[in-house]
This record gives structure tokens, sequence and C-alpha cells, in this order.
């Protein structure tokens, strides 16, 4: 501790919108943070929010979910139950002790490679404002 | 006679030429996909969102992109064109030329620096030139193939013989500068034409002052502003100050409707591009004020109208019915429109940007082309298509799709291309297809039980990686992780040698997982699986880490730390990988007959195409009688006749052996899947039923005339509907002798706020009638009440003769219908009159009617949505069935093996019907043909143990794959109709569902990883 912080920023991102809107971002060199680390998911309806309560007790200091533009999905409807299940989720991220502005939900789709590099830019510059996650510091599990 | 053809050849690379190219090859056929320009694609990845659904246009067709480049039966030809086609159909002889690209396709790894360095500068085509690209270049950052081309015409070594630095950039050694044009001959049975339409050019047009003009744009320039990708990154700004404007026109109708320029068409599809664009203009820019000039807004499409009211209400855009009559810029950029509204009124109105909407016409070399090839054309330089035949051009053997005869939308153009496709396959050898060998089982080498080992690759991607990330370091560390047992770096992962050697470590080191750390696995994922299954590896033991896209590219500045988040992303794919197992794809059995609904033109026209492909059908028909709403029809716009359509249909299909005709009968029940459906049809007359197994149905149950309500119908005699007239043009019996003024009414029962549709054929069976009843009485006088005419297409053209020959318009708005009023109720000689508000002369009209004729529009059966219970698809908000994309799948449903056509679909003419009709039957056959198909390998599974049969799964997913089984009380996953997203595995509330190669235990492994990083 002490250093920089650099901060750590799951970004599940579904495979036909947001993971393609990533790669475009990179083959258009657009530069974000290195705070980003990708993970592929099928859909944006696959994210359990589990993972996203386990990615922060394993430590990330922010997780952003990535999908398609609603009415967009490449499973019909998939990213309307992500947008459900992510605002209950984030409404009870108080009574867990986490803080709910570490989670970010953004529609990015395939050809929006600069809308995910400001995204990722702003996402990771507010992560870096509010500091380290604490909830791992307390964590015994 | 000749063996027939397994091959088929199709000529431009647009939407439509990759539909038919897909579906022609997973019929079995062998495809050659000849593209002039470097990339396929066509027009569709210039737009940057499409219409009515704002979907991205990029987002929806670079899978059908990816999936038409690495499809084995496809060969793409790009940089290439055809120059002759000889011979009979069945036995086409085709040259085609293929052009140097001076860039060896299979060395170039699209790496991009050699574009870098190339001195010279060109307009960037695919931006409209609003930059500027090099000599050497890739047509857009997403073409496909991904790989670069020198243009000739600029290269300083090929024109002036110095340079050559792209040659000393090159780190793959790609540069060809000895690189020649070659001619190649193919032999085809077939060939589909679908080389696309060119935008209208503006310059000089009117008094516009396109390229006078800062601010003045075409529609298809803005297009490539509003795009993230774009020039500007989807910023809009004037050219004059680089601000966002405020108010911003759009001008309708530039090139089309013309008749002083030969454009007496309409070009279909650019109000509803205009109504996009403000929608997204405004998105961009709230404050912005979109304004459109136009003449009629042609919103005739499936839910066009809905997005039209959208544009109005939601967002604010104006719609001024004008005409411009010039555009003066002043000192500042601004522009001064003057235009004259409807009444003659002339005004004034300053724009900060204006936007002209460009027409549709014909490609540049059509006419050239259409020369060599023999195809004629028609009166406006398209491919020329007869009534009744939309997807043949002149010469027998070549058919013809997309833009290329007629301006169309997208989902018109892939209608097209499936319809083309089935017009093709009576001159080409269809076999049902077995599973190829290396598909299902085979010697795969069994992991299960072995602990993992691991091998990892890491790409340099020449510098593209490696000069940013120490590779060197990221493949040593790897090597240091648990389970690995091999780690290198590699070159270029891709090139053939290192998939050699990736093959080989896999033996040498009895590796039974394999990570690629290179670039995305959107790309390359499909090549290192087909690479790993070649070594005797389940190709779904594989895992990638994007570290050049998602990596060295977007950390450029920071090496340190993006070698260490390149180590990251590798020891999460390790992890992954670690947790790997074999997934299989089962094999589902294919019956080959299908089952048509509906006896109408589409039904028939289907069953016809599937049965002359070989394949029994079904076809039930409720009625007695075939033929269903042409049976109405008696007079075609063309001049042909509808009836003799039909009854030569009507043989043809009682005649074929392959069909077995069941009417008078109704559809019972639906059972089973993709392949495997069980029918109980049941006949009300005999109380006999039947049941029939077959592997595909088509939905071809039609609409009906909307029956009137209003304008005093049922009220008297000489109120009739457009089709009841019709009848009497035909059989000459007109209920008052002597008919002297006909009124219609258009829009009865359509574009109303409780149904907001528009019955797209209307306004041209008005123009069709009413040139019929002058044929027949040239002193009628005609009226048309009307809100907009959408006379689409080449049926403008009647439009203009209908009022050439004297037809009074009379505009009306929602609020100020016209009025019809009888006398005496239900006495046929009471005098009726017609009251309408005439806008031009901005006064009352009375008129003493011999006749009313009510357009009244096209209502969806109440029956569809019983129908749609049965087969599980949706209905949209109207009735109608709701296909499983607008755009690109426009006759699919989302649950595979069902598809639709014809008026179930939506309102549309006899032409646009046989098209769709033709496009379902090959949509239909490009499963029929196979014995078996691969279900997915990523899908859900569930163990029955914790499934306590909530059945909130079944409730979320979106193609009826998983059900709770009513005995046991557990959900059951159908491995045929699964698509693997995963939303029902998020949904189980008591964690009985998994998602292979995407599992809980799998993505955990992953976050796990993160603990490390922290630690470190």
């Amino acid at each position: 501790m002490g250093k920089t912080f650099n901060p750590k920023i799951t970004a599940f991102l579904c495979k036909w919108c947001s993971y393609t809107g990533a790669d475009l971002a990179g083959t258009s060199r657009l530069q974000y943070p290195t705070a980003i680390i990708p993970i592929k998911v099928m859909c944006s309806s696959r994210v359990d929010p589990v993972f996203l309560i386990r990615a922060f007790l394993k430590g990330a200091d922010g997780v952003l979910i990535g999908g398609c533009h609603p009415g967009d999905c490449h499973y019909e409807s998939g990213n309307y139950h992500t947008r459900r299940r992510f605002a209950i989720l984030q409404s009870i991220f108080d009574s867990l002790n986490l803080e709910k502005d570490r989670l970010r939900l953004s529609w990015i789709s395939a050809s929006e490679g600069p809308k995910f590099a400001r995204v990722c830019n702003e996402f990771t510059d507010k992560i870096q404002k509010m500091g380290p996650n604490p909830t791992r510091k307390n964590m015994f599990i | 006679m000749a063996k027939k053809s397994k091959s088929v050849l199709v000529v431009g690379a647009g939407i439509a030429g990759i539909q038919a190219s897909l579906d022609l090859a997973e019929m079995g056929l062998d495809v050659h996909l000849v593209e002039e320009s470097p990339t396929i694609g066509g027009r569709m990845p210039q737009l940057d969102k499409t219409f009515p659904t704002n979907d991205c246009s990029m987002c929806i067709l670079s899978p059908k992109m990816s999936e038409c480049a690495r499809h084995p039966g496809i060969t793409l030809h790009t940089l290439s064109s055809v120059t002759s086609i000889t011979g009979d159909p069945g036995n086409l002889k085709c040259r085609v030329l293929k052009r140097a690209k001076y860039v060896d396709p299979v060395k170039c790894v699209a790496c991009g620096l050699c574009e870098e360095k190339c001195p010279v500068k060109v307009d960037d085509a695919f931006d409209m030139a609003l930059r500027k690209r090099k000599a050497i270049s890739r047509y857009f950052l997403q073409s496909i193939p991904a790989e670069y081309t020198i243009d000739k015409e600029h290269c300083l070594y090929l024109t002036k013989g110095v340079c050559k630095l792209c040659e000393k950039t090159c780190p793959a050694g790609a540069i060809k500068f000895d690189d020649k044009d070659q001619e190649v001959e193919l032999k085809v049975g077939a060939v589909i034409m679908a080389t696309g339409i060119d935008a209208f050019n503006p310059i000089g047009f009117g008094h516009f002052g396109y390229h006078l003009y800062k601010n003045v744009v075409t529609s298809l320039e803005f297009e490539r502003m509003l795009s993230a990708s774009g020039p500007f990154g989807g910023h809009v700004v004037k050219a004059s100050d680089q601000k966002e404007p405020k108010k911003l026109a759009f001008i309708q109708c530039v090139g089309s409707r013309d008749e002083s320029i030969n454009k007496n068409y309409c070009s279909s599809a650019c109000c509803m591009f205009a109504i996009k664009q403000s929608i997204i203009a405004k998105e961009h820019i709230k404050a912005l004020e979109p304004t459109v000039f136009y003449m009629d807004i042609r919103a005739f499409g499936k839910d066009f109208d809905k997005y039209y009211d959208k544009a109005q209400n939601q967002y604010g855009v104006k719609f001024i019915r004008s005409k411009i009559s010039e555009i003066r810029e002043k000192e500042d950029g601004t522009l001064k429109l003057k235009y004259s509204l409807e009444n003659g009124e002339i005004r004034y109105e300053q724009f900060d940007m204006v936007v002209l909407s460009i027409g549709l016409e014909p490609r540049k070399n059509l006419e050239a082309l259409a020369g060599q090839l023999d195809i004629n054309l028609n009166e406006f330089g398209f491919c020329r298509s007869e009534a009744f035949k939309p997807v043949q051009t002149s010469r027998p053997g070549i058919y013809v799709c997309g833009g290329m005869n007629g301006p169309k939308d997208i989902p018109e153009s892939v209608v097209a291309a499936s319809g083309a496709v089935a017009g093709t396959l009576k001159s080409l050898k269809i076999e049902r297809q077995a599973l190829a060998a290396s598909d299902g089982e085979s010697g795969e080498i069994n992991v299960i039980g072995e602990r993992p080992r691991i091998g990892t690759f890491v790409c340099h991607c020449g510098i593209n990686i490696a000069g940013v990330v120490d590779v060197k370091k990221v493949a040593a560390e790897a090597g240091e992780l648990p389970n690995v047992e091999h780690a290198e770096n590699v070159m270029y992962a891709c090139s053939s040698d290192c998939l050699e050697t990736i093959k080989q470590r896999i033996e040498e080191h009895h590796l039974n997982r394999i990570v690629v750390a290179a670039c995305t696995p959107r790309t390359h994922e499909p090549l290192f699986r087909e690479t790993i299954k070649e070594a005797g590896l389940n190709p779904y033991l594989f895992e990638m880490a994007n570290i050049r896209d998602q990596c060295s590219w977007a950390h450029m500045d920071e090496p340190e730390l993006a070698t260490s988040k390149a180590g990251d992303l590798v020891k999460m794919a390790v992890a992954k990988a670690r947790n790997l197992s074999p997934l299989e794809r089962l094999p589902i059995g294919i019956n080959p007959k299908a089952l048509v609904i509906g006896g109408g033109l589409a039904g028939m026209i289907a069953a016809l195409s599937i049965a002359e492909a070989g394949h029994e059908v079904v076809l039930v028909e409720k009625d007695k009688e075939l033929g269903g709403h042409v049976r109405k029809l008696y007079y075609h716009l063309s001049g042909k006749d509808p009836q003799a359509l039909l009854s030569e249909t009507i043989q043809k299909v009682k005649k074929h052996k392959a069909i077995e005709l069941l009417v008078n009968h109704e559809i019972q029940q639906i059972n089973g899947y993709v392949g495997n459906f069980t029918t109980t049809i049941h006949s009300p007359k005999t109380d006999k039923e039947t049941t029939v197994e077959h592997g595909a149905v088509i939905v071809a149950t039609g609409a009906k005339e909307h029956r009137p309500s209003e304008y005093g119908y049922g009220q008297s005699t000489r109120i009739v509907t457009q089709t009841e007239f019709e009848k009497m043009i035909h059989d000459q019996s007109f209920p008052k002798g002597r008919l002297r003024n006909v009124v219609m009414i258009q829009c009865v029962g359509s574009r109303e706020p409780d149904k907001m549709v528009c019955s797209r054929v209307c306004c041209s069976d008005a123009m069709k009638n009413g040139l019929e009843l002058k044929k027949v009485n040239p002193r009628a006088d005609i009226f048309v009440c009307y809100r907009d005419i959408r006379t689409y297409g080449f049926k403008e053209k009647y439009y203009t003769e209908l009022r050439d020959k004297g037809a009074m318009f009379l505009r009306f708005e929602p609020d100020g219908k016209p009025k019809v009023e009888v006398q005496t109720i239900d006495d046929p000689n009471s005098k009726l009159t017609v009251t309408a508000f005439d806008p031009i002369m901005e006064k009352e009209v009375v008129i003493a009617a011999d006749l009313v004729v009510l357009s009244a529009g096209i209502d969806a059966l109440e029956e569809n949505s019983t129908l749609a219970k049965m087969l599980k698809v949706p209905l949209n908000a109207d009735g109608m069935f709701l296909e499983a994309h607008v755009k690109l799948r426009p006759v699919d449903f989302a649950t595979d093996g069902i598809f639709v056509c014809g008026l179930a679909h939506g309102p549309k003419d006899m032409d646009e019907t046989m098209a769709q009709a033709q496009a379902a039957a090959s949509r239909a056959l490009s499963f029929l043909t196979k014995e078996s198909i691969l279900a997915e390998g990523t899908i859900a599974e569930i163990n029955a143990d914790l499934c306590s049969g909530c059945g909130y799964c079944e409730e979320v997913c979106a193609y009826t794959a998983i059900e709770v089984n009513p005995e046991t009380q557990v959900a059951e996953v159908n491995d045929a109709l699964c698509k693997g997203c995963g939303t029902c595995v998020a949904s189980c509330r008591c964690g009985a569902l998994d998602l292979r190669g995407f599992s809980n235990k799998q993505l955990f492994s992953v976050f796990n990883e993160l603990e490390l990083i922290k630690e470190d």
C-alpha cells in the first residue's frame, strides 16, 4: 500500500456487441486504462448477480457490465433481464455493505468503440477517486 | 441430359449476396462469391443504425460477414468481377477477372503498419471522402477478409516506380508488387446477380448548392458523421465552423420521383432513412431541431408508421409538406431555404445544416455489365424483372436480388436473396447432406480423468503486441503457472507454420488444453479450434487471451502496465482452461418433409419451391379452395392477369407428385422442434384426424381485407371496398349505369391511433383500379382522398399516369377526414355526397358521388393467436406474425425450423409475396437438405437433483428451449433449441442450471485470479 493506486475493474462483456465494441476500440487505437480486465460472456444476461458480488469480494475495485442496446440483444431479450437484475442488485448493495457506485451497466454496440473507451476512461476515473475496494479487507470467508 | 452442377456463382457481396451465398452453401452447394471491392458487406457497414429498431448495422451484419467468410462451401473472390457468361441454365461458363491486390492475402495479418508508413493520401470512399486513407489500406476496420490492398492508381511505386516503404515496413513480407490480374473460368449451374445500387450524386442538381455550400451534405455523408466509427467519431458538426448544428433540415426526394431526370420512381428507403437520421441526430444533440421537407412520407413497411409517429411525437421532429425551390448560403455558413407550401405560399427559413436525402439509382457500370451478360434493363436502367417473376432476369439461369432490380430496403433485399436461391435450385444438383465425418464424434483423444496439461502460445503479432507488451516475460510467467506444461512465443500464431507447431506441441507434450494469447477470439477462435481438432483434441478445450485488440492496441503508451495486464489475461485464460471439459455437439436428425400452412399464393409458391427441390410437402388449407386473397384480384399494375397466374399455380400444385394437398383441413396441434415436428390435422367435414411428421413449418396463413365501419360502409350498395370495386370493373356491373364521379378514400382502417399500420398496397390498388376504370370509362372523374400517396418503387409512374389522366387528389389530415353522406339508407338510387377539404384551394369541396370506393387496409386474422400459441412464436402488436429479426431474418422465427411468408407476416403486394414465399422455402430447405444438424456445444444443462420445477427458466427463455416436465416437475433442456445465452442459468433460484463452456466453476476460477492479482 501507499503506492499509486492501480484499480482493477472487471468488465463482463457480451460476445456480440460490447466485446466487439471493445475490439473496435483497440483496432481504432483508442486508449483507455489497463485497469479494465475483460471477461467474455455469451450474453450480458449470463452474468449472475453472484458473479458481481464474488468479483467484489475477490478484490475487484469496480465491475462493468457491457451489453447490447435495448432491442439489439442477439438472444432477443437477454439484456432486458440483465437490466432488471442489475436494478435489483444495486438496490441491495447497501445492505451488503458494498458501494453501489462501483457497479456500472453500459449498453455498448459493436460499432461503439469510442463509447467503450469513453466508458472505461470515465469509470476508471471514478473508481480512482473512490479508492480501493474496502470490502476485500473486511472479508473473512 | 447434362449432369446437374453443384456450383453457383453469386455476383456482389452486399447483404443480398451474402444471404444468397449462405443459403446456398447451407444446402451443400459450392458457392463462388464475386465482389468488386476488397471486402464483403456492401452498403450496410457504412450505415450507423437501421430503421425501425435503431439496431446497430455493424452489430447485426458482422456475424453474417464472418460466417460467410468462414463457410467451407463459399469461395470468396474479392476485387473481382464477372466479364462474361456463356452457356445454358445448368451449364454456364463464367469468366471472372481477379484484379491484383499487390499484397499476399495469406501472409498479411492486417496489422496496419504499412498504412501508417505509406506517404500517399487518397479520399476514403467508405467514409464518403470525409477522411483520407492511404494508397495501401484496408477498406474499413472491420472489413472481411481482413487484409490490405494497394490502390494501383495512387501507389507511388506502381505509378512512378519509387517508394516501396510498405514493403520495407511489412513485418510479414506480404507486399507483392509483381502481383498480376488473373482471369479464371468457373463452371456453374446458375448465377445470382446482386450488384446493388448507387446513391444519386447531387452535384449541380437543383438549386441545393451541394459541393458549393459547406453545410449541405448528402444523407450518406451524414450517416458516416453519425457513426461512432465514422470520421468524426459520431460527433455531428458543421463543416463551416466545426460547431454542432442546432437547426437541421432534411430535403426528401433528391434524385427520386423526378421525371425531368428520368427518375419517375420512388427510392423507397429515403423517407425512413431521414426519419431514422433525425431521431439518431436528436439523440446525439439534445437541443437539435430537425425538420423534414417532403412531398409524401412513405413509411409503408412493417412498423414504419409507428416509427414515423415516434419521430413526430416523442422526438419533436417537424415535418413540412413542401417543395424546396432553392437554398442560399449566408456568409456565416447558415443556409436560407426557400420553399412553397401546398397552397402555394412561399416561405423562408434558416438552417445550420441541410441533409439531402439522395435517392437510389442503378450502379454506374450496370449498363455495361448487362450488355456483357446479355440481361435486359428496365426504363430506369435497373435490371428488368417481369411481374410475377420477382427474382428472375430476362436470361434463363440468371437470377437477381437486392437493389439491382429496383430500390429495396435491407429486409426486402434479404428476402429477395433467399427467394433467388429458391429460383436457382431447379438447375442445380441438391443432395441430402450427411454429417461430415469430422463433424460428429470421431477418434478424439479422451481427456476425461486426466489432469490438465496446458500449452500456452503467446503471439508477437509482429510488433502489434510485441511492440508494447513484453511478450517474452508473459510467456515465461505463463510457463510457471500450475498445469502449464509448455509455454512459448510465436511470431504469428495464425500463420500456417505456427498452427503446425501447435499441433506438434500437442503431440510432443501430450497437451490436453490450449491457450493462445493473441488477437480476438471473435475472428480467430474458429481457426485455432479447428487446429486442435486436427490434432485430436475436442475443439472446446481451447481458450484465448485477447492481448492485442483489448490490450496492446488500447494501452500503447503504458508498456509496463500493458505487460502486467497481458499477464493477468493469460492467467485468467489458463484458469479457465484448467476447468474446460470436452463438449459434444449432438446430432439432431432432420425429417426431410415440410408442412405449409395456408394455400394462398404464398403457401402454394412455398410448397412448389420445396417440392421442386425434391422434398415432400404437406399443404394444408382451411378453405375448400386454393388461392386465398388473390382470388379477389383481377388486375395488376403491370397489365398481367392475376387470375391466370393463380390457375396456373393451382394446376402446378395439384399436379405435383411431392405435394400432398389437404384442403378443408385445419391444424389441431403441433409438437416438436426443428427437424422433428408432429402435427395433427383435422378435417371438420369428415371429422377425421391425420398425423404428419415433418422437419420444418412454413406459416402462410394470409390476412384479410379490413371491413370498414366508417364512411357509411354498409348503408348503400354504392359504397364499396377497393376489391369489391375491382370485381365491378371486371364484371362490368356497376350499381349505377353511368359512372361519372368516383371518390376513393384511402387509409380506411389503416394509420389510425389504435392501428398505426400502413397497409402498403392500397395506394397502388387505387391507382390500378383508377386506371382500369379510365380504360372502360374514360369520362369518369376520379377523386382520391388521401393522406400520403405511397406508390413506392416503380409504382410511382402509375400515380403519375393517373394524375395525367385527370384524377384529382385531395389530401386530408386525420382530424379532417372526408365525410360521406347517404340521403336515404339502403336506397341504391339515393343521393351520395362526399365533402372533403382541398388544402390546395383551401376550401371545402362537395362531390356528388356515383360511387364511393374505400381503400380498406389489411387486417391480421384473429386465429393467428391460436396458431402462434401452438407454434410458440410471437405476434406483433397488430396481430401479424413477428419474424426473428426485422432486418436480417425476415422470414425466420426465433425458433429454428419455423418460417413465415405472405400476408401473415404483413401487408405486401403479389411480387413481394412470391419472393417471400420462395425465401421461406429456401430457408426451410437449408435445414431440410441435411440429414442431421449439430446442436450447439455451448448449451445449458440441468442438475435434476437441484431443480425445484419452479419454471422461471421456462419463462425467461426466448427460444422455448427449456421446459418443466409436468410429470417429473424437473426442467428439461432441449439441446436442439438452446442457443447458450445463459439467461436461464443466471435466473435459476436453485442453482440447478449451468452453462457448458461458461460454467459457474469456469467463470469463478477466472475471478479467483483477481485475488492473486491483488496480492502481488
